[in-house]
């Protein structure tokens, strides 16, 4: 279970890896938020491609990113999603939000 | 229909057992031999069921989980989450997609959730009593799907 920040000019990148449930959940939003308050990226994108597991936490996870990265006025990004995750992302109605990125 | 095997499991309602219980359901239902897509639907239904017993049942308290998971001859699968917490005073309201009681960072999308990935969703509750969820799903054998 991890959370690796790389930044490269406006765009912050955050790889997650492990299990997105409501234990990993907290701890992977605590270390997004702290760096995006310090460093307020234009664009925020997480990265799931290594994430094996997840629940509706996750969509807590993104929503919550969603919403904070506006009152930035960033943007969000959603990538890696594999099947299993894209099937919780349509069923939260997440995609009409347009962050849903291959 | 009788069934042909049973575990049961009990543990205190710490958010690091949310991994622990949804593992050990998908190990038990691995004999089944499912594809991946259905144990991970198991794993997703299993998991919200057991954060709801840790966020809402017993809140800020440890209290104990009980799986209980039935396997019947026709690959017919039943899993009953149960906890003595709180309870739901209206199940059909906590059922909506999006309602919950459990702050912004919590969806609300639990129930649509293991509605959507099992066949089957019950719920039983009694305030200041415990809930009980109930999920079922049908695991077709792999000689049988590859007959069709």
């Amino acid at each position: 279970m991890g959370v690796k920040i790389t930044q490269e000019d406006i765009k912050c990148t955050v790889l997650l890896e492990g299990d997105i449930d409501h234990h990993n959940a907290r701890f992977m939003r605590q270390s997004i938020d702290d760096y995006i308050s310090k460093n307020h990226p234009k664009v925020l994108c997480l990265d799931f491609s290594r994430i094996k597991f997840m629940d509706s936490s996750g969509i807590g996870l993104i929503m919550g990113r969603f919403k904070f990265i506006k009152l930035l006025g960033g943007e969000l990004e959603v990538v890696g999603a594999s099947n299993s995750i894209k099937k919780i992302i349509k069923l939260s109605g997440l995609e009409s939000l347009g962050i849903i990125k291959k | 229909m009788k069934f042909v095997n049973e575990m049961r499991l009990e543990f205190i309602s710490c958010s690091s057992n949310e991994s622990f219980a949804r593992v050990s359901v998908s190990a038990f239902v691995s004999q089944l031999d499912p594809t991946i897509a259905e144990l991970s639907d198991i794993k997703t239904a299993v998991s919200e069921a057991v954060t709801n017993c840790i966020v809402h049942a017993y809140n800020q308290d440890f209290g104990i989980i009980y799986i209980s998971v039935k396997i019947f001859e026709n690959g017919h699968i039943v899993i009953k989450i149960r906890d003595k917490g709180c309870g739901i005073s209206n199940v059909g309201q906590a059922m909506q997609p999006l309602f919950t009681t459990g702050g912004e960072e919590r969806s609300g999308l639990g129930f649509a959730v293991m509605k959507s990935f099992m066949d089957d969703v019950k719920v039983t509750s009694k305030p200041n009593k415990g809930t009980m969820v109930t999920l079922e799903k049908n695991i077709i054998r792999r000689t049988i799907k590859a007959r069709n």
